[in-house]
């Protein structure tokens, strides 16, 4: 028998059975940051069977301070995220199957990787790419361990399907803007701990262990905590997850479009789902983000931002000047808008 | 008014007493917001009229973009 394993298998909710349902998982852990990397590590040396790892984005120097699978080397080479992480696991865990897939996460593309996976781990960095990801799970059927933190603070949800609400009977529209890590900042124990639940509830749903719809938060540094038992918000019209769903967030009309427009070395964003800004807030955000040249009336909020002129409308269209590239313009975006 | 949220005791101004003020109160007026008092979720029509009292036991959870 495998050593590897044993004090795990003498865990007895998980067992030798269990270690078995364990390496017969394929699991699909959408985004390669702090939780990415964080429930990576600890799938990868639970003896997972097989890992796919989605991610759009390269090691930068400032992630390394709660991204444990990444090195200084790899920000240096600028290894896209997926690459270095696989590269890590595979020497943390050589029996593990480790694919990474590098790629811009959309409500077309991520059905060919969420099917047949036994669950999907969210590690997302904002809350319109979770509801892709959710619309896909939701549509094939397969649990999605919610998770996100900023500062301090981060939460967590079992989205089983048929098992309650889904993420977008939680959240019933966009907000204008969320907190991201690049406003308020993040700690890496709070990313930790929010793994930490993701993983459990993993090894639970292997295990055959059931999951109640219970959301929960946490705030590290102030020690506070919440539960609530969210079932009764499964919504019997959700357009996800109801009796007639139609899965909006992986059709193009909600997402965030965006085009080049030609000549101008700019690229033109629309944001999905109806989105709209209140520009007195964003000012704010903009301030806060070190944005600089900041221009607002009552139409439009103008600054410049990374090396980019960025024009917000109140309809929640962008301008960003100083591009072509819509991979780079809409990450700006994001980073931006939250 | 004393109520516990999310596990602690706190002290709340005098003028936070509905769950509207309370989620003003703690700036979650432009955030996805989930809040139960007492086991029962409030339905967020209900914020503005719903008030809090003396002992109430909050759960008061915002949803946030990172990870
Ligand atoms: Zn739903």
């Amino acid at each position: 028998m495998n050593e590897r394993y044993s004090r795990q298998e003498r865990f007895q909710p998980i067992g030798k059975k269990g270690q078995a349902g364990i390496r017969d998982a394929h699991i699909l852990i959408v985004g390669a940051g702090a939780l990415g990397a964080a429930n990576a590590e600890m799938l990868v040396r639970a003896g997972v069977g097989r890992l796919t790892m989605i991610d759009r984005d390269y090691v930068e120097i400032s992630n390394l301070h709660r991204q444990h699978l990444y090195s200084e080397s790899d920000a240096i080479a600028k290894l896209p995220k997926t690459i270095a992480a696989e590269k890590r696991l595979k020497e943390i865990n050589s029996e593990v199957i480790v694919e990474s897939v590098v790629m811009d996460v959309n409500g077309q593309n991520i059905e060919e990787h969420v099917s047949g996976k036994t669950i999907i781990i969210d590690a997302v960095d904002n809350l319109e790419t979770r509801l892709i990801v959710n619309d896909a799970a939701t549509k094939h059927n397969i649990p999605f361990i919610v998770g996100a933190c900023v500062s301090s603070y981060g939460l967590g949800f079992p989205m089983i399907p048929g098992n309650g609400p889904c993420l977008h009977c939680l959240i019933d529209h966009l907000p204008a803007q969320s907190e991201t890590c690049d406003t308020v900042g993040v700690i890496g124990p709070i990313v930790q701990m929010v793994a930490a639940h993701q993983v459990t509830a993993s090894l639970k749903f292997i295990t055959g262990k059931s999951l109640p719809p219970i959301l929960h938060s946490m705030d590290i540094w102030k020690n506070e905590r919440a539960e609530i038992h969210v079932g009764m918000l499964k919504n019997p019209s959700c357009s996800s997850c109801g009796t007639d769903p139609v899965f909006p967030y992986l059709s193009l009309e909600n997402q965030t479009k965006a085009e080049v427009l030609c000549g101008r070395n700019t690229v033109q964003i629309r944001a999905g789902a109806q989105r709209i800004f209140q520009l007195e807030d964003m000012g704010k955000r903009l301030a806060e983000l070190s944005c600089e040249e900041i221009v607002q009336n009552q139409y439009l909020l103008s600054c410049r931002y990374d090396g980019y002129r960025i024009v917000l409308f109140k309809d929640g269209r962008a301008l960003v000047h100083g591009t072509n590239d819509l991979y780079k313009a809409r990450a700006v975006f994001q980073r931006i808008t939250g | 008014m004393n109520v516990r949220l999310n596990g602690k005791s706190i002290s709340l101004p005098a003028e936070i007493d509905t769950v509207a003020e309370l989620i003003r109160h703690y700036e979650l007026e432009n955030r996805i917001v989930i809040v139960e008092i007492d086991k029962n979720i409030i339905e967020k029509t209900l914020y503005a009229e719903t008030e809090l009292k003396e002992g109430s036991e909050i759960e008061m959870i915002h949803f946030v973009g990172g990870g």
